[in-house]
């Protein structure tokens, strides 16, 4: 055929592609994100760093000054023995900053490759597997958590796993959603085709595919995870005293709300909802950014 | 087609069975097999062996699992709960009147948040991309992520400790008539308010935007219709159908969340007897407490389901089929 | 009909000089440009178009029912007099309500899914005033208006409990209860049958009379176009290129795209005819070429003059229109594409066919212990280097049988498919290496066929290691040879397919399909999703590949034209059975079955000519439950006795391997007239 109508296609440039702006550039404009990002950040920043340089020792307890309101020598005050409160809210990070991370990413990575092959394979697999995701699911996860902290006794690891196979079906439920919409694509019948076995379809075809509403999930598990971490903390199976966290502090100080002494509580509430509408906002900025 | 709903029904409460059946493996295997051996678990790693077999002898936890959990089911069907090991009583009665207690405290918070939430929704929608709808969205974005324990705290600060609006105490006095109850249940009501009102404010949003840009909406503007019969006709009638399901699905979570609501206003509803049983390892109460909320919001997502099927003609056909 | 349209001198639609753009990331982009067109009272008119032309924006702006980042840049358009644009939000509602009505395209989509068809209906009539019961009876009378047989049932009835086509029949009469002076049609057969858009544009066409309506038909289906319409404007990136009646356009084109266009659709003649034109290059983003013409890059004519002046629309004669400065030199625009050579497929009794389908049947189990037959006992066998071509209705079995012979889904016990002459195991997961390369597919959409996380490179270089078990040096050299040969270049090779163009992407999957020198490809609608000036260049390429490489072809189209054009035998499919089988010159002239005869009706032609048309009465039946007998009989317009409800006719072929299945004898059934094109064609020899 002609080699005219090859030559002349080449030179005319081609419609410019579907997405003018990258994925980056997007986010860089969107002001919600950019404040989520920035809270995030700073939390992020104190869990790492804020032990060097916070003025007082987070667990030092000092009982001539309990209650004490907020002064110079303690911006926020002190708690009811003592404690520091400013520098207990930096530190306070940490735990949470690092319990829910790693839950989240054991939820994201089980719920990504249950998600995967129930919607891969479907049939009887996803019908078993979709009924107990449905009996998991109708129980509260703060009491699925709760019932297994209680057997198996409240430790940093438990949490993590247990928060972490909590959220798995959540995750599974995302991802096998957005298998089933590429799986009657036609370039997985294509991939049959040329002899691809079902790992290679699942992981290399489908997987590169749903990045986008992983990622999306995974930041929106991220600030569930610290919801149910510190509301766990907060009921006493979370951390464990004496750690600074702020679930663990709110738990220990509320008590002393009704006399007035608001400092001890009121920073770390403000701290923990800062971090979560930090989160949350972070996700919701990738969710509009990577739907353009 | 009243048949075919009828086989829908049937079928539906069949899975719903065999759900609750499972959530009943599982609250067994979690509050009686993982721990192992109960009654070391009460006493503690210091106590004396022979104490600890003793109390497993009263337990009836010194049986095999297969034998306890039959004749956990066997009396469940009863309607025996078992024996509180804290309270050295039966455990049905404590369920029943904080199942109340929290049904109480659910129905506040749906009869508040329900309006509001669809309302702003809706609102939002309508305005799809001005400043109403942005404060909307970034607020019920905000607010759903806050855990209870953390606005609860705001809100007792002002309500009740500066404004003095409102009573701390979740608890009314005996014998108080249903404005007091109210009274006292309004501060505790509010922090799941705010947690449900994003959900079910970005349900109703996203529902009315895909209604309005629907070839049907056009379909009936271009019939020339007025806007407000658009609007309930066309637009919310398919918009709001979905709402309902998360509703549903957000009465489950609202029963986790009174976990922690009630240990936080000293309420005796069912999150605090779950909490406190937990807290002294007294498994049967534990055991009966997280049955019962997986029961109950296994009823709340059949009866949505059901609604959601009635309400939409096509599902009606689909799933009597 | 009414006063209103008989006293009325304005014109149903006019447009003068209306400009839409579209607002994009703060950008301005001109989506139509001065446009300016008139449809008389009564008056037909059609407006043909590429993606992309802006053809529905102008149905959209007319109403003002643009999205919300579209306005009215400049000009006007006034519906039965009114200018739209100073209507206020009451005068907006009553010109919808009264003078305006329009069809979409998916008519699943355009009915509201929770409520009745009849309070739908009444709807309308409420509007103008009715009461409820009388306008449930109106309503009810409109349906049988619109030949619904039932309109009882069908008032009571939410729309997902009817056919695709009767949907649109109730839209259309939504659409024509308030007897507008303007009906206007957005695609509103695309996603029909052919025997259902025949039905459909009957209907219109009948309707358009008894009503008095004027229509403003807008579609990229030429034929559809020309058996509809009194006069034809042609948009082309937003510009009305051509505008005149309907035959005269069509036979005579003054504007090069429009002739382009003509010459690029597969019209008459076999495989081994001339090969089909196409347009170089692609439609400009809207908005990229502010001087001179439009189509200049785009057009063999195009002279200097061309790029940098834009030309006006001249008269030229007989009420037509050009927006190009060479009208008169239409005729000598030169061909773009040189005739592929054609291979003949290889035949005797020394040639082994490479396919052989014995009795396959594929059953599907439904829920309540029912079955469905999606296909039952098809045998046929395919030459070497032969096109078979498979047509029928949506349901017919083309892709289940598709779906067997690849592999992709297992047929009944008691089938067999051979490879030269070699079984095949049933699964694809099953068979030898050497078979799974054998028997490759192009799929319809190239978006869905090419996953969009991976580049050219790996889309064809995977398929290559996969199956030509090529890797390192030699695979990359492969895949560039396979570029070059479907007319890519290796600068394509690290692009993802989003960056590529539709027709480039088809041309990639093209590609991936001949990695490892196959036997047989399975040519799945493979030109459906694309445009028309972008479908000749892959058919071309399809037929050139085929003489090079000596591939076999099983091809699915819904488009006649292109099944005539591509293929050597044509087998005709109802119901999940092959109801006849032959040479395509045989089936095609005839004597044929009943039911092709019915399908070659149902296409209509660009000429604007219709034959005998013959129309299919009633659904198809449900493949759950066939009718018994001949399967056809429900539908079959030569049904002659109680025969053909009790017993399934044979399947015998003549000698020249022509296989009916009917009860009637040969000499009985209908033929067609010879190739009814050729006369007007002129890109095609008869």
């Amino acid at each position: 055929m002609s080699a005219a109508a090859g030559t002349a296609e080449e030179s005319a440039a081609p419609p410019p592609p579907q997405k003018a702006r990258s994925t980056p550039a997007i986010l860089m404009r969107s002001p919600g994100f950019l404040v989520g990002a920035a809270i995030v950040l700073f939390w992020a920043f104190c869990a790492a760093f804020a032990p060097h340089f916070v003025p007082y020792d987070p667990l030092a307890d000092d009982l001539l000054e309990t209650l004490s309101p907020p002064s110079a020598a303690h911006w926020f005050g002190t708690d009811q023995i003592g404690r520091d409160v400013f520098s207990r809210v930096l530190v306070g990070a940490r735990d949470i900053l690092t319990i829910a991370p790693l839950a989240t990413l054991l939820g994201t990575v089980l719920g990504t490759v249950v998600g995967l092959v129930m919607g891969y394979f479907g049939g009887w697999v996803d019908a078993i597997v979709g009924r107990l995701i449905e009996v998991m699911l109708s129980l509260p996860l703060i009491i699925v958590a709760l019932m297994v902290l209680v057997a198996l006794g409240p430790s940093t690891s438990t949490v993590i796993v247990v928060v972490g196979l909590v959220f798995t079906p959540l995750v599974a439920r995302t991802v096998r959603a957005a298998v089933l919409s590429e799986r009657h694509l036609d370039y997985v019948p294509a991939a049959s085709l040329r002899g691809e076995g079902a790992l290679h379809i699942m992981f290399v075809e489908i997987l590169p595919n749903i990045w986008p509403p992983i990622i999306v999930e995974a930041t929106v598990r991220l600030g569930y995870a610290i919801f149910t971490i510190a509301s766990l903390s907060f009921l006493g199976f979370g951390v464990q005293p004496p750690s600074p966290d702020w679930g663990l502090a709110i738990a220990e100080n509320y008590g002393v709300l009704v006399g007035g002494f608001w400092w001890t509580v009121v920073p770390a509430t403000v701290a923990t909802a800062s971090l979560v509408v930090g989160v949350n906002l972070v996700a919701e900025g990738l969710q509009r950014a990577l739907a353009e | 087609m009243q048949s075919a709903f009828g086989r829908f029904l049937v079928r539906r409460l069949v899975l719903s069975l065999l759900t609750l059946w499972l959530v009943s493996v599982v609250v067994f295997l979690g509050a009686q097999v993982l721990p192992g051996d109960p009654g070391r678990a009460i006493l503690g790693p210091l106590a004396d062996a022979r104490a600890v077999a003793s109390l497993n002898a009263e337990l009836g936890t010194d049986r095999p699992p297969v034998e306890i959990y039959l004749s956990w089911v066997g009396d469940l069907l009863q309607g025996d709960m078992g024996q509180s090991y804290a309270y050295r009583a039966p455990v049905a009665p404590f369920v029943g009147e904080a199942l109340l207690r929290s049904l109480k405290l659910v129905g506040v918070i749906f009869v508040i948040v329900v309006p509001l939430g669809i309302g702003a929704g809706v609102i939002a929608a309508l305005n799809a991309g001005k400043p109403v709808d942005r404060i909307i969205s970034v607020a019920s974005l905000s607010l759903t992520v806050i855990p209870e324990f953390v606005s609860a705290i705001a809100l007792i600060l002002i309500f009740a400790v500066i404004l003095r609006w409102l009573p701390l105490s979740a608890t009314w006095p005996d014998g108080a008539g249903p404005l007091v109850q109210l009274e006292h249940l309004i501060l505790p009501a509010l922090p799941l308010v705010i947690v449900l009102f994003g959900y079910i404010a970005r349900m109703a949003r996203a529902g009315t935007i895909e209604a309005l840009s629907s070839d049907y909406t056009r379909t009936a503007i271009l019939k020339g219709l007025p806007w407000r019969t658009v609007l309930t006709r066309h637009v919310l009638r398919n918009a709001l159908v979905p709402t309902i399901t998360v509703v549903a699905a957000q009465t489950g979570y609202a029963l986790g969340g009174l976990v922690v609501v009630e240990a936080l206003f000293r309420y005796q509803g069912i999150g605090n007897l779950v909490l406190s049983a937990a807290k002294a390892k007294d498994f049967a109460m534990l055991q009966a407490g997280i049955l019962t909320i997986g029961a109950f919001f296994i009823v709340a997502t059949l009866v949505a389901d059901c609604l959601t099927v009635m309400l939409n003609p096509r599902l009606r056909a689909e799933l009597g089929r | 009909m009414t006063d209103r349209n008989q006293s009325a001198a304005s014109p149903a639609l006019e447009l003068s000089r209306l400009s839409v753009a579209y607002t994009v990331r703060g950008r301005d982009l001109p989506v139509l440009s001065d446009v300016s067109l008139r449809i008389e009272r009564g008056e037909a008119y059609g407006l043909v178009g590429e993606s992309g032309s802006g053809k529905s924006t102008v149905a959209l702006a007319l109403q003002r029912v643009l999205p919300p980042n579209g306005r009215i840049s400049g000009g006007h358009a006034r519906v039965a007099g009114q200018d739209v644009m100073e209507l206020g939000a009451a005068a907006l509602r009553n010109m919808r309500a009264n003078d305006v009505a329009m069809v979409f395209q998916d008519p699943g989509k355009a009915l509201n899914p929770s409520l009745t068809v009849g309070r739908q209906m009444a709807e309308v009539y409420e509007i103008l005033g009715a009461s409820g019961t009388d306008a449930k009876d109106r309503g009810e009378a409109m349906l049988g208006r619109v030949r619904i047989s039932d309109p009882t049932r069908v008032m009571a009835s939410f729309p997902h409990q009817l056919s695709g086509g009767m949907q649109q029949r109730v839209v259309i009469a939504m659409a024509l209860a308030k007897d507008p002076a303007l009906l206007i049609l957005d695609e509103p057969t695309t996603g029909l049958d052919a025997t259902i858009e025949a039905e459909v544009l009957d209907l219109v066409d009948t309707l358009r009379q008894e009503f008095g309506a004027a229509v403003l038909f807008i579609s990229h289906n030429l034929a559809a176009v020309a058996s509809l319409c009194n006069r034809v404007g042609v948009l082309y990136a937003g510009k009305l290129v051509e505008e005149g009646p309907a035959r005269a356009l069509f036979a005579d084109p003054r504007h090069p795209y429009t002739a382009g266009l003509l010459r690029c659709l597969p019209r008459a003649g076999f495989k081994g005819g001339p090969a089909l034109d196409n347009i170089p290059g692609f439609p400009p983003v809207p908005g990229s070429i502010t001087e001179g013409c439009v189509f200049a890059p785009r057009c063999g004519l195009a002279e200097d003059r061309c790029r940098t002046e834009a030309p006006p629309l001249y008269d030229v004669g007989n009420g037509r229109g050009s927006r190009c400065h060479f009208h008169d030199r239409v005729d000598d625009l030169p061909r773009m594409s040189e005739a592929p050579p054609v291979n003949l497929p290889e035949r005797g009794p020394n040639v082994e066919p490479v396919l052989r389908l014995e009795h396959l049947s594929k059953t599907y189990k439904l829920p309540g212990n029912r079955n469905v037959q999606a296909l039952r006992d098809v045998s046929l066998t395919l030459d070497p280097g032969e096109t078979l071509g498979l047509v029928g209705e949506s349901g017919s079995g083309k892709s289940t049988l598709a779906n067997l012979v690849l592999g992709l889904a297992e047929h009944d016990a008691g089938g067999a498919i051979s490879l030269d002459g070699t079984k095949l195991p049933a699964s694809v997961h099953q068979r030898p290496r050497a078979a799974v390369k054998a028997i490759q597919i192009i799929f319809q959409n190239p978006d869905s066929a090419l996953n969009r996380a991976h580049s050219v490179k790996y889309l064809i270089g995977r398929a290559v290691s996969r199956l030509a078990g090529l890797a390192g040096k030699a695979r990359d050299e492969r895949v560039v040879k396979l570029l070059e040969a479907v007319r890519l270049t290796p600068r394509q090779l690290p692009a993802k397919p989003r960056q590529l163009s539709g027709g480039m992407k088809q041309r990639v999957a093209v590609a991936r399909a001949f990695a490892a020198d196959p036997r047989v490809i399975v040519c799945d609608e493979p030109t459906s999703a694309l445009d028309v000036s972008v479908q000749s260049a892959v058919l071309n390429l399809l037929t050139e590949l085929q003489g090079e490489r000596h591939v076999s072809y099983i091809l699915i189209s819904h488009d006649l034209g292109v099944v005539r054009h591509l293929s050597d035998r044509i087998a005709v499919m109802y119901l999940g059975r092959l109801m006849e089988i032959g040479p395509a010159r045989s089936v095609l002239e005839g004597p044929h079955h009943p039911y092709t005869e019915a399908l070659l009706s149902a296409a209509p032609t660009v000429t604007g000519e219709r034959g005998t048309r013959i129309r299919l009465e009633g659904q198809i039946p449900s493949p759950v439950d066939p009718p018994t007998g001949c399967v056809f009989n429900t539908r079959c317009p030569r049904k002659f006795g109680p025969i053909c409800e009790t017993e399934e006719p044979a399947f015998t072929a003549d000698d020249e391997g022509h296989a009916i299945r009917c009860h009637l004898p040969r000499g009985k059934l209908g033929r067609s007239p010879a190739p009814e094109l050729a006369a007007a064609s002129q890109g095609g020899a008869a």
